[in-house]
Formats: C-alpha cells, sequence, structure tokens
C-alpha cells in the first residue's frame, strides 16, 4: 500500500482523536486553544533542554581538547628527556582523545541541527496557534452553534496535525537528548575520576607520573643539597647521620603544647640532650 | 494540494505532480515491504526531494489540513512502518 497514504491516513485520524470533543463547540475551542498554548510551552522547553545537552556536549569538548594538548606537550616533554616509548605512549592516548573528540562534535551538530529544527517548529506552531485564537473570536461572534461546529472542524483539522506533528518533533528531540545525556553522563564520569587521562585504561597518567618522577629527582636532589646548606651552617653535620625524621615527626606534636618555643624545638630535638631546658617530657622521651 | 513533511511543515504541490509522486512513494512502500535499508533511505530522500522542488511552502499561519502527510527525512524504516500502523505516531 502507498506509504503516504496509509502514513495520511493514520496521522489524521489519530491527530484528531487527541482532541477531545465537548459537548458545547464554544468551550471545545477554548479548550484547544489551551492545549495549543500548553504545547508551545512544551516545544520551547523541548528547544532549552536540548540547548542544555548542547552546551555539556561542548564543555567536554573542551575538556578533551585540553586533556589532548596535554598529552601533546607530554609526548614533546618525553622526547625531549630522550624517552621515545613514553613518547609513544602520550601519542596514543592522544589519538584516543581525537577519537572521542570527533565523536562529539558529531554528537554537538546533531544536537545543533535539532535545536534549529525545533525552534522553527516552535515558530510554525506559534503562527498557527494565533491563527486558531483568531478564528477563535470570529467563530464565537458570528456563527451559531451548528455554523461554528463546521468552521471548528475546519480549524481543528489543521492546527491538530501541526500539534501532531510538533509532538512528535518534541519526543524525538527528547529521545535524542536521553541518549546524548547518558553518553555525556559516562564520559563525566570518566573526566572526574581521571581515567580519561589515560586512555589505555592502566594506571591513572602514568606519563606524567613518570615525567614527574624524572623532574622531580633532579628537583629532590637540588632540594637536599639546599637543606644541607641550610642546616650545616647552623648545626653540626650530625644531620647526615638520618637523626632528621622521627624527631621532626615529634617536633610537631609538640608544638601545641609549647607554641611560642616551637621554632626552636626542631634542632633541639636533633641535636638531643642538654642544649634547651624547655624540652617537655614527650619530646625527651623520643629523643632517646 | 497541500503537503506536509513531517518535522518541516507544509509545502503545496501542483496536482499535475501526484502521478510523479505516486511513482516515487510504490518505489518507497516496495522498499519498506522488502525490508530494505538502503532502498529506503534512497526512496525516501527521493520522494521529499522531489516534493520540495516542486512544492512552494504553504503560509505557516493557515489552518489548512494536508491532503499528503510525508514522513521526517530522517525517519528509519522501523519508524515509518510505525507510521503505517497505530502505534506510537504521536504522542500523549
Amino acid at each position: 500500500m502507498s506509504v503516504m497514504k496509509r502514513v495520511t491516513l493514520i496521522f489524521r485520524s489519530k491527530a484528531n482523536k487527541a482532541l477531545d470533543r465537548m459537548e458545547d463547540p464554544r468551550e471545545t475551542l477554548d479548550y484547544s486553544y489551551q492545549r495549543q498554548l500548553e504545547m508551545l510551552q512544551k516545544v520551547r522547553r523541548g528547544v532549552a533542554d536540548v540547548a542544555t545537552s548542547r552546551k555539556r556536549v561542548e564543555l567536554q569538548m573542551n575538556q578533551i581538547q585540553q586533556q589532548s594538548n596535554k598529552l601533546e606537550k607530554q609526548a614533546r616533554d618525553a622526547l625531549g628527556a630522550g624517552r621515545e616509548d613514553l613518547a609513544r605512549e602520550a601519542l596514543t592516548r592522544r589519538s584516543s582523545a581525537q577519537n572521542q573528540l570527533n565523536d562529539l562534535q558529531a554528537q554537538y551538530a546533531s544536537l545543533q541541527a535539532e535545536e534549529e529544527k525545533l525552534t522553527v517548529a516552535s515558530q510554525r506552531l506559534q503562527s498557527k496557534v494565533d491563527a486558531f485564537r483568531t478564528r477563535k473570536e470570529t467563530i464565537k461572534a458570528t456563527y451559531t452553534a451548528a455554523e461554528a461546529q463546521t468552521r471548528i472542524n475546519e480549524a481543528f483539522s489543521g492546527i491538530s496535525e501541526e500539534m501532531g506533528d510538533v509532538g512528535m518533533a518534541i519526543q524525538r528531540a527528547e529521545d535524542k537528548t536521553a541518549q546524548m545525556q547518558a553518553r555525556a553522563g559516562a564520559i563525566d564520569e570518566l573526566l572526574a575520576s581521571g581515567a580519561l587521562e589515560d586512555m589505555s585504561g592502566t594506571q591513572r597518567d602514568d606519563i606524567q607520573v613518570e615525567l614527574d618522577r624524572m623532574g622531580a629527582s633532579n628537583d629532590v636532589e637540588f632540594e637536599l643539597q639546599k637543606l644541607k646548606g641550610e642546616l650545616g651552617s647552623g648545626s653540626a653535620g650530625e644531620l647526615e647521620a638520618g637523626a632528621g625524621e622521627a624527631p621532626a615527626g615529634s617536633a610537631q606534636q609538640a608544638r601545641p603544647a609549647s607554641s611560642s618555643n616551637g621554632e626552636q624545638a626542631l634542632p633541639a630535638a636533633d641535636v638531643g640532650e642538654s642544649a634547651i631546658p624547655s624540652a617537655d617530657p614527650q619530646r625527651a622521651g623520643d629523643g632517646t | 494540494m497541500i503537503v506536509r513533511i513531517l518535522g518541516e511543515g507544509q509545502l503545496s504541490v501542483d496536482d499535475a505532480e501526484t502521478a510523479a509522486l505516486n511513482e516515487l512513494d510504490a518505489k518507497l512502500a516496495s522498499a519498506v515491504d522488502a525490508g530494505d535499508e538502503a532502498a529506503f533511505r534512497r526512496a525516501l530522500n527521493e520522494l521529499l526531494a522531489q516534493v520540495r522542488a516542486v512544492g512552494k511552502p504553504y503560509p505557516a499561519d493557515s489552518l489548512e489540513p494536508s491532503e499528503l502527510i510525508l514522513p521526517h527525512e530522517d525517519a528509519s524504516l522501523a519508524e515509518v512502518r510505525q507510521m503505517m500502523t497505530d502505534e506510537g505516531l504521536i504522542p500523549g
């Protein structure tokens, strides 16, 4: 059977059924007009929902773009440090991020198209609702009840067709938005967990960890030398024996008890016994 | 006659075009019957393109019903099948 005719038939009968008829045709007019206004609201809400979804995808695109840029910089840094293996890993992940980005771009375009369609649909419905309102007033003012029924039927068939069309458009947009939101939610979770930083799904951004470690070991050496210099000028070389760690902890515990001389307490504990008389019992205990 | 493409609005199409549209419609119908997704897509695009080519936009503030109602452009085969039966066409 003809697709056009079948679709038309079914659509029309459904659309007409959707509008309940009341006993007084004039009441039907007002009731229908209310339904139309509700539908207008619904389609406008639909536009807003799609826009929200689109903005969310946009946000994610930005985040993933940043991630991709970061991975590219990591690859550069790794190569600069002579670590081709790390650079290769970073570039692999970058390509995953890029794939994700392409996917999001397609989603974004699709939401944008949906938003435009709904916007146009809402303008179309608005025109028809305005026309209906005018017609409604004319019918109410001019015709007898019997005549009104005919005129009303005419006005109804046009508006109910539009309502049906817009209703379907809203439904489609809602379905699409729901799908996108599910996917967007999954990506948000990934971003929040940091898992997206590691596209290959092993450890959390281990490239950065390794780069940091390479950088950090230099920094640690530097800091160590600096500390040695500072302490070396004050108290003697005993620090290097490794006595520094435990007393440092106990000095911090001691601070609330004797906050005024807390600063002095650190070297005092290190040096040990007789140097500072104010040392409290707890610290003395640790010192031994 | 007035033709509506769902999601796009109404167009005014000269009655002389009916034969051409029927021909494209027959192709669409056989693709739907055969469940051939690719042929369906082709036929639907062709039909809608033809309507757009020969039709003129009908005033948005008209309350005239359409003589023919066509599926929206990105309708799937399954959706069109649904539109041809009583189910799932108009929400509410």
